[in-house]
């Protein structure tokens, strides 16, 4: 920034670690207040998961929180559910990998000293503080925190209670946070790439942040139309999204009538389809990092998945309608986004397989990192493949809203995004701490939540393939076609509450390592990327580097024959 | 477009004043068209027409589209592609909905 | 640490990091109206009773057609006060950035005026379909009004000090504003004939 010099004067606290410009702190800012909201949206689920494992018998020591005689009443159900959907996309995931690895990481694997608007990078951030904090502050207004699913659909939010209110206004502030970052990013990476660093050079990290970036750019903004329309319904009384002649409780509503529910869901979904997108894109970057490191082989086939992930990135603009095949849509339409649905599915393939051939002849070092990368890879094939089922319009007409499809698109952002962001944890905190995690306990972190997850999530499938629809408070023991496979309910139950004391682990890593780890020396995995072979573990405040790395080569020269140390950093000349 | 001497600068004042003269001359051709009487689909296309020449003019010329780096150019064209997307692609469901 | 680029152009691509931000969130912006307007072409095919073509009937032309020419006028000032800044005439260049703040304000008056008749009438944003979206798009679209307004305030009084300091970077910044301001007029020429003439 002007008026800055390269001398150092020391700053204080508050401009250091807390209004601070300095691209990394921003990152770490993100990353912990991105884990704090994962680990509320994920209490949220637990609590669910008492729900629908012992429907109508009262909670153990939180009961008195959710309704009368410590059962959970419905409503309460429909609002965790609805704030665990929201907290894990927009408060959790997407932060954690844009904000925090995104922040972090480009600017350092890129060669330059700090993101292109430092204090953009800082006011995206308090924006979505607040947007997290106005969320939360749902919980606590009359009729609880919004409760029409995660997606919002009117006309039941139109007429839903204030909680929905809140969540649109903190709706407005992520999306204004996403927006100020995704500008920053794609800036960053198009201007700041060091002397040398073509396209081509770029690490698959990189790439994804870049598309990524594109995503949140031009998807956001129709929702946050589709917002303002919302709010306008809600605040103003106009009737975007509710029909004439709408009957509520027996009586008509009240309304101008003349908008349509349909259009909600359009503005929606053309967020929402790119925005699994923005989830998995960025996870796929980190596990290509880490595969090409501890493989010690060049990412296999790396020209193709950076194509393969740019088409992914526009087709994802052009398939969300797959979400709407039971809104009676007609057959030609229909095939249209089955069609462009079928087609996307084929480069996420692509970047499947080229990451399975990568393990192809290399000798592998089975880190934690690694193994959470490793885990990722089926995790995500299974989420992936049982997703066509539900792009063909004829079968999605069976597993529409059931728990299949809440077991699908779990195992992409569970076991699959949030693998991956636990693989970029264990990779990279010696990078932004200087000390090393303790390898037993990731690996008891890594075994047992790879056990507990599919305990979770595999059942899934049979219920929903049995047709148990999802949302139901009571998991569905009202329905009589469900009770054959009721009994899963318990043991997924378990599972889930399992899975959160697995966390544990994990947790006294990151602090017991904090205190008193191991150092990392500067290159701790032997990697070629810029962030480790140039910048000092952690980098430098404000500059990163000592002198700014020129670039000669690309990101992934692994066992390269004849070279003294097995590989050569990009700033080797 | 800091390349640009004193003398382009000049030059590109009187194309700002020839711009700024067709889009107010424009504005009143639109106003008068649609007091012709015209079908709605007709008088649609019309005022979109010319909607789309004053766009193109402002675009073009005061935001420099057409001297524009091509980094800018892909963007906006991306851009444009998704804006047809959003505003036409919703309008097509419907009909082949009402159509059933 | 200086970030690169802040101010000069990158060679191999030709721009000012501000410039592709600029664009980029203008960019977004066309997304976001976009969104509007794609909901204004999905409830007005779906209108069966006819509340857009009666609404607009209602709108008083006259009034708008005077704001657009004010508006296309402010922009013309607008790019002026930056090819005043490349001339390197200050006093030029506060006249032409003054004015377009003027015009703006003129365009929000007359705005005022719609809206209040409107009001006295008995017509609110929930009176039908036509007017919730008739409302909701100028009303944004003021609010843009109004942002581009606070930012030349700033750079006419407070912010024009760094012409002495760093004139590149103001001239950048002027054009960046510039774009912005003339984004506006582009939404507005697109909103005047679809909601008042149509
Ligand atoms: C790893 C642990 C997780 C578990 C055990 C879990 C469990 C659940 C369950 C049981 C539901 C269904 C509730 C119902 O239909 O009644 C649900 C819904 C949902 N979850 Fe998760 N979840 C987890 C992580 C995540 C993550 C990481 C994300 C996103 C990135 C996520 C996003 C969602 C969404 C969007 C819904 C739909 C909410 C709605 O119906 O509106 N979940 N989750
Ligand atoms: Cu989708």
């Amino acid at each position: 920034m002007s008026g800055h010099t390269d001398t150092y004067h020391e700053e204080p606290f508050w401009r250091k670690y807390i209004f601070s410009i300095d691209h990394k702190v921003i990152g770490i800012q993100y990353g912990i207040t991105a884990l704090v909201f994962l680990l509320f949206g994920f209490t949220l689920m637990m609590l669910m998961r008492w729900q629908l494992a012992y429907p109508e018998q009262p909670m153990p020591w939180f009961g008195w929180l959710f309704g009368e005689e410590g059962v959970m009443l419905p409503e309460v159900y429909n609002s965790l559910g609805a704030m665990h959907g929201t907290i894990m996309i927009f408060l959790g995931v997407v932060p954690l990998a844009v904000g925090a690895f995104g922040n972090y990481f480009v600017p350092l694997q890129i060669g330059a000293p700090d993101m292109a608007f430092p204090k953009l990078n800082m006011s995206s951030y308090w924006c979505y503080l607040a947007g997290g904090i106005v969320m939360m502050v749902g919980f606590f207004v009359p009729g609880g925190a919004a409760n029409s699913g995660w997606t919002s659909y009117p006309p039941l939010s139109d007429i839903a209670t204030t909680g929905q209110t809140v969540w649109l206004f903190g709706m407005v502030l992520l999306i204004t946070s996403s927006l100020l970052g995704s500008v920053n990013t794609i800036t960053t990476i198009v201007q700041l790439r060091a002397k040398g660093l073509t396209w081509m050079r770029l690490p698959f990290f990189v790439w994804t942040q870049f598309i990524t970036g594109f995503l949140l750019l031009l998807a956001f903004p129709p929702l946050e139309a589709a917002g303002v329309l919302q709010l306008m319904d809600r605040l103003a009384g106009t009737s975007f999204f509710l029909p004439s002649g709408l009957v509520v409780s027996g009586e008509l509503l009240d309304v101008s009538g003349g908008g349509s529910p349909l259009l909600w869901q359009h503005l929606f979904w053309f967020l929402a389809h790119p925005e699994v997108y923005v989830l998995i894109l960025p996870a796929m970057g980190i596990v290509g990092e880490i595969l090409a490191n501890n493989t010690r082989k060049p990412l296999w086939g790396y020209k193709s998945i950076v194509y393969a992930s740019s088409f992914l990135g526009f087709m994802s603009f052009v398939v969300w309608a797959h979400h709407m095949f039971m809104t009676g849509m007609g057959s030609t339409i229909s095939a249209f986004f089955q069609t462009t649905t079928m087609i996307i599915s084929i480069p996420s393939v692509v970047i499947l397989t080229a990451m399975f051939i990568s393990l192809w002849g290399g000798s592998i070092r089975y880190n934690t990192a690694m193994l959470f990368a490793l885990g990722f890879l089926p995790m995500f094939g299974i989420g992936g493949l049982t997703g066509l089922p539900l792009g063909i319009a004829a079968s999605d007409i069976h597993l529409h809203d059931t728990y299949y499809v809440i077991g699908h698109f779990h195992y992409v952002v569970a076991p699959g995004t949030i693998f991956a962001l636990f693989a970029g944890i264990y990779y990279w905190f010696p990078k932004m701490t200087g000390k090393v995690l303790n390898e037993r306990l990731g690996k008891i972190h890594f075994w047992t939540s790879m056990i507990f997850i599919n305990g979770i999530f595999m059942p899934m499938f049979i219920q929903g393939l049995a047709g148990v629809s999802r949302r139901l408070w009571d998991g569905g023991i009202s329905y009589a076609h469900a009770t054959d496979t009721f009994y899963l309910n318990e043991m997924m139950s378990t599972s889930a509450w399992l899975l959160g004391l697995a966390q544990i682990p994990f947790i006294i890593n990151l602090i017991m390592s904090l205190k008193s780890g191991e150092k990392a020396n500067d290159n701790h995995w032997e990697a070629t990327t810029l962030e480790w072979t140039d910048a000092p573990s952690p980098p430098l405040p404000h500059r990163n580097f000592e002198i700014i790395p020129e670039v000669h080569r690309g990101p992934y020269e692994y066992s390269v024959p004849g070279s003294d140390k097995g590989f050569i950093p990009q700033s080797e000349a | 477009m800091s390349g640009h001497s004193v003398e382009d600068i000049k030059k590109s004042v009187k194309v700002y004043i020839g711009v700024f003269a067709s889009l107010a001359v424009l504005t009143v051709v639109t106003v008068a068209a649609s007091y012709l009487d015209l079908g709605s689909g007709e008088a649609f296309f019309l005022a979109m027409i010319i909607a789309s020449v004053k766009g193109t003019l402002v675009a073009g010329y005061f935001m420099h589209l057409f001297t524009e780096r091509t980094t800018i150019l892909a963007v906006l064209g991306l851009t444009f592609f998704f804006l047809l997307t959003i505003m036409f692609l919703p309008y097509i469901a419907f009909t082949d909905q009402a159509g059933v | 640490m200086e970030i690169p680029y802040n101010v000069e152009e990158r060679q191999d691509t030709g721009m000012y990091n501000a410039k592709l931000g600029i664009w980029l969130f203008l960019a977004s912006e066309v997304m976001l109206f976009g969104g509007l307007f794609s909901a204004y072409v999905f409830l007005r095919m779906g209108d069966i009773t006819g509340t857009f073509a009666s609404g607009s009937q209602e709108l008083n032309v006259p009034l708008a057609t005077f704001n657009t020419l004010v508006l296309i006028t402010s922009s013309v000032t607008m790019i002026m006060s930056w090819v005043s800044l490349k001339l390197g005439d200050m006093k030029k260049f506060k006249m032409h950035l003054g004015s377009t703040l003027l015009l703006a304000g003129v365009f929000l008056v007359v705005k005022y005026f719609e809206y209040s008749a409107k009001f006295h009438h008995g017509i609110y944003p929930d009176t039908s379909t036509f007017f919730s979206i008739y409302f909701t798009l100028t009303g944004l679209h003021m609010i843009h009004i109004l942002g581009g307004m606070v930012v030349i305030f700033y750079f006419l009084v407070p912010g024009s000090k760094m012409m002495k300091t760093e004139p590149e970077r103001f001239t950048n910044r002027i054009e960046t504003v510039g774009l912005y301001w003339h984004f506006v007029d582009l939404v507005w020429i697109f909103l005047f004939p679809v909601l008042y003439l149509l």
